[in-house]
């Protein structure tokens, strides 16, 4: 941190601990995983009096994919198809081998940075098939868009995504409609800055809860919080945006119309959640030719996760990492064995990183 | 995996554009940001720019500090 910052931070603690003093317990989820490593990373709980919690979300990408779609990209991958995915979906284990395992056996696994990296291969590679990982909520999934409407004025005949997208509003609903526990939400910045803030006005609406649009340096997060609290105890929720310098009410408007002509609402599984209503995206029948699920006929099975595993519970709010018998021993960030420890922003793997 | 990094534009080129990323420059895409200008200030995620930045970061500290009245305590 600038020297600046770790001044603002210690002023922030200070009229933290103020605002908050006498009040009853409170609760904030921060819902993003870039959250959740940032406040690891700060040690921000130690900075917070005793009646001030943070527990981590849904937030992180990698964590709530199903592990059966890495066995859907390996069995992609083993057709000869050429697999190209961000780095941080290399090393998560499917229910068999991860990607990075299925290409030491041979299968071609490419990290892009763009997806529109993975199309230019597409172009080189005019003989193969080139499938694109498609992971992430609305800050990525309009980029993915982007690629599939150039593949298709481009014409390209071998660029599928294989889409495991997935969207906030019904997740949280979901998650947090019965939640008696928690008074607050951090909501995602980068979520944000594409989908507008008043896109999270459903947070204190429908959900009565306090909600602050969040920025990610120390300071952002104490600030934050600090909004979070002055709301609990005037006994008001409302949605504030305390990333203003990143985050409009409206947000990237052409990107979310792109994303919802490619992509449309749908059920799915979200790991360590189960089933969330139109908690998905899938592509819309207009773009069908670019569906790897259309393209490839992969049945791979449902997958059975270990039954000691609390990322459920983790994920809701309701248990902490530390509250896991196989956390740390069993399970650790080289060999995870529930959703929260495969990614670094996951609260087990940022709880074996940092928090102890 | 939100990850998203302040850049600055020093070069258009039709729907791309060099970005300045403290020293390391990269191409990124404006398909998402069309109407940007050499100089402009944009976070980037995962080569695309997804927004203009209105205010830098050191600006805001400077304004949060004022709201404070962290500067007046001294
Ligand atoms: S430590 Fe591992 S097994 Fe336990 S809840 Fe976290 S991810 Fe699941």
């Amino acid at each position: 941190m600038p020297k600046n910052d770790v001044e603002l931070v210690k002023y922030l603690q200070k009229a933290i601990a103020e605002e908050a003093k006498g009040l009853p317990k409170m609760v904030f989820m921060e819902v993003c995983g870039t959250h959740t490593m940032a406040i690891y990373k700060n040690a921000l709980q130690q900075l917070l009096p005793n009646n001030i919690k943070l527990i981590s979300g849904p937030g992180c990408p990698v964590c709530v994919t199903p592990m059966n779609y890495i066995d859907e990209l390996v069995a992609i991958g083993k057709t000869g198809a050429i697999i190209t995915t961000f780095g941080d979906m290399l090393r998560v284990p499917g229910s068999r081998i991860s990607l990075q395992q299925a290409a030491a056996q041979g299968v071609d696994v490419r990290i892009v940075y763009s997806p529109l990296e993975a199309l230019e291969i597409a172009e080189v590679y005019a003989d193969k098939a080139v499938v694109f990982a498609g992971i992430g909520f609305e800050t990525t999934a309009p980029l993915v868009a982007v690629a599939i409407v150039k593949a298709k004025q481009k014409a390209l005949k071998n660029f599928f995504v294989l889409t495991a997208h997935k969207t906030m509003p019904s997740a949280l609903t979901t998650l947090l409609r019965d939640n008696k526990t928690i008074n607050g939400l951090l909501c995602p910045g980068h979520v944000a800055v594409v989908t507008g803030s008043d896109y999270f006005h459903f947070v204190s609406k429908e959900l009565g809860l306090a909600a602050v649009i969040a920025g990610f340096e120390a300071h952002d997060i104490m600030q934050s919080i600090l909004m979070l609290v002055k709301q609990c105890k005037a006994g008001i929720t409302k949605l504030e945006n305390q990333y203003s310098r990143m985050v409009t009410a409206e947000g990237n408007t052409k990107a979310m119309s792109l994303m919802n002509e490619v992509f449309e609402p749908s059920d799915g599984l979200w790991r360590g959640l189960g089933n969330i209503k139109n908690g998905s995206l899938v592509i819309r029948a207009k773009f069908k030719a670019y569906d790897a699920k259309e393209k490839f006929t992969v049945f791979t099975g449902s997958v059975q996760e270990d039954e000691n595993c609390l990322c459920g519970q983790i994920l809701k709010g309701l248990a902490r990492p530390a509250d896991c018998k196989l956390f740390g021993d069993m399970c650790t960030p080289e060999h995870p064995i529930g959703a929260c420890m495969v990614s670094s922003e996951g609260s087990c793997a940022a709880h074996y990183r940092y928090g102890r | 995996m939100c990850l998203a990094i302040a850049a600055k534009i020093i070069e258009l080129n039709g729907e791309n554009a060099k970005a300045d990323f403290g020293g390391i420059v990269r191409d990124i895409s404006l398909m998402l940001m069309p109407d940007l200008k050499v100089g402009d200030a944009v976070l980037v995620h995962a080569g695309f720019a997804i927004q203009k930045i209105s205010v830098d970061a050191a600006m805001e500290i400077q304004n949060l500090r004022k709201e404070m009245n962290m500067d007046a305590e001294k």
